[in-house]
């Protein structure tokens, strides 16, 4: 048994696998427009659930440009083999999209676009699904200037809306959480952004979870130690790859080639793939509370 | 047949998700007919405790909730169903609750000060082994490690009248709460054994597959 004397904090950090969903099928961004296919999002999932995550981010990324929403049948299979929340976002604009992500199986949704055009949502979502189901996504891009600016679809959209500032009208709406990515970081394995992750944490008193930039175990120990406030990490590239490697044959994934066009862009030589049962070692070694899973 | 009891505040499907993996037949239901044949019962739940004592006397639920629970069978109550059991609550102001468990639901504002409301995540569950004991079921904690995670997320904690209900306690933010009670034949919990992994599907093995 784990010596408990390090752990005054009982609530443990959460690092939660993201996986970006086109269709049926997982992919990861290559270069800032390309997507490529990595394979099916329920193999993945069950992969991180039985390694230990302790949540899921499905996100859909095509339907926010084109208006649809159609994961429920991957949303409907994971629900039915993994038990952990499992927030899923991308093109949810109305209570009826909300309505149809949570009776696919979904216990959370994200929402960016739809509540940065229309804030007015995530108040009427909150009080119609309770707070906890509604989580705000946050893109946020360094100005010039310093400021961080919110952008929308993908962080391809300019909306002026400077990120603290919109954190807390999100929280004072009613939002359960805030999930925070840095788009300059994301996918560059270059380590989190300190400086955005603290300004927005000190304005909210929801939870705040951090996506974009972990390249290696150290940027996850880095960011837990340097903005204790922070509830838990969203992660993507450090974990796929390793996926890949460990079930290319078995899962019929040859029609995709070798994963080398993965490390091609000279962004993924950064990436120092691992997997979940690693990063929760590591963590505890580095006395950080997180969850870790037993084989029964 | 388990009844997952529908009152409209969502959390259903996540449920019977759990128990059909489990291979335990369940079904989702605001028949009252099918809720008192079943052989055990569930109140799930999740959103605003006012907003779910509405649902709760426009659907006629209340009686029959406690009728069951008076038929002994096996009841679980899990987050605002776990809630619901209680006295009442001081979530926008003072709303009475079906109290069949005498307490109060309270805010976390009251005690935590420096970490983040909503508590969301996974916490420990340290079990308190006199209350666990329970003769004529398997206990829902049989085999749960004594600091075993579960997934919490609630901006509200219940505090119990009679501590000897208390079958789990919690930590955040050096604030000590109820995480579960275990009261005859009626086990409730703050978090959510359908969304705690392979610890949490235990709880519902235990109590529920032998039916």
């Amino acid at each position: 048994m784990l010596v408990v004397s390090i752990i005054e904090m009982s609530l443990a950090y959460r690092i939660i696998p993201r996986l970006d969903i086109k269709g049926p099928n997982l992919v990861k961004g290559v270069h800032l427009e390309g997507l490529r296919v990595l394979g099916k999002p329920e193999y993945f999932a069950k992969y991180y659930y039985e390694q230990g995550a302790d949540e899921l981010f499905y996100q859909d990324v095509v339907a926010s440009l084109y208006g649809r929403n159609s994961l429920h049948e991957i949303i409907s299979k994971t629900a039915k083999a993994i038990f952990i929340p499992l927030t899923v976002g991308g093109g949810i604009r109305t209570i009826d999209d909300i309505k149809n992500a949570l009776r696919s199986g979904a216990d959370k949704v994200s929402i960016n676009t739809s509540a940065i055009e229309n804030p007015d949502l995530i108040k009427k979502a909150s009080n119609v699904f309770g707070k906890s189901t509604i989580v705000v996504a946050i893109e946020a891009i360094k100005q010039p200037d310093g400021h961080y600016l919110a952008f929308t679809d993908n962080g391809r959209n300019y909306t002026g809306i400077e990120v603290t500032k919109w954190a807390k009208n999100a929280e004072e709406l009613g939002a359960g959480e805030i999930v925070l990515t840095s788009v300059d970081r994301e996918g560059t394995g270059s380590g989190f952004d300190s400086e955005l992750i603290k300004r927005v944490t000190e304005v909210v008193s929801i939870p705040v979870v951090v996506h974009g930039g972990a390249g290696r175990l150290e940027h996850l120990a880095q960011i837990f130690n340097n903005i204790t406030e922070i509830s838990g990490v969203s992660i993507a590239s450090i974990l796929h790859y390793d996926y890949i490697k460990k079930y290319k044959d078995l899962d019929g994934y040859e029609s995709e080639g070798n994963i080398d066009f993965l490390r091609s862009s000279k962004s993924m030589s950064h990436i120092h793939s691992t997997n979940l049962t690693n990063i929760k070692e590591y963590l505890i070694s580095k006395n950080i509370n997180c969850r870790v899973v037993h084989d029964n | 047949m388990i009844a997952i009891i529908d009152y409209q505040m969502s959390n259903l499907f996540s449920v019977k998700n759990a128990l059909e993996c489990l291979g335990i037949d369940s079904e989702i239901t605001s028949d009252v007919t099918k809720i008192m044949a079943a052989k055990g019962a569930i109140l799930p739940g999740v959103g605003a405790f006012a907003e779910a004592m509405k649902h709760l006397k426009t659907l006629d639920l209340i009686q029959p909730i406690k009728d069951f629970i008076n038929s002994g069978k096996p009841f679980m109550g899990i987050c605002l169903g776990f809630h619901l059991l209680f006295t009442e609550s001081e979530e926008f102001g003072v709303t009475r609750g079906m109290d069949i468990l005498q307490g109060k639901v309270e805010s976390f504002s009251r005690h935590v000060k420096s970490k983040k409301i909503p508590h969301i995540g996974w916490n420990r569950i340290l079990t308190n082994n006199d209350v666990i004991k329970e003769d004529s079921f398997i206990s829902p904690l049989k085999d749960i490690n004594s600091d075993e995670y579960m997934y919490f997320v609630h901006s509200f904690y219940v505090d119990p009248d009679n501590k000897d209900i208390i079958a789990t306690e919690t930590e955040y933010d050096s604030f000590t709460f109820c995480s579960s009670v275990l009261k005859g034949n009626v086990f409730a919990s703050q978090f959510h054994p359908e969304k705690s992994g392979t610890s949490g599907l235990k709880i519902l093995k235990n109590y529920f597959l032998s039916l």
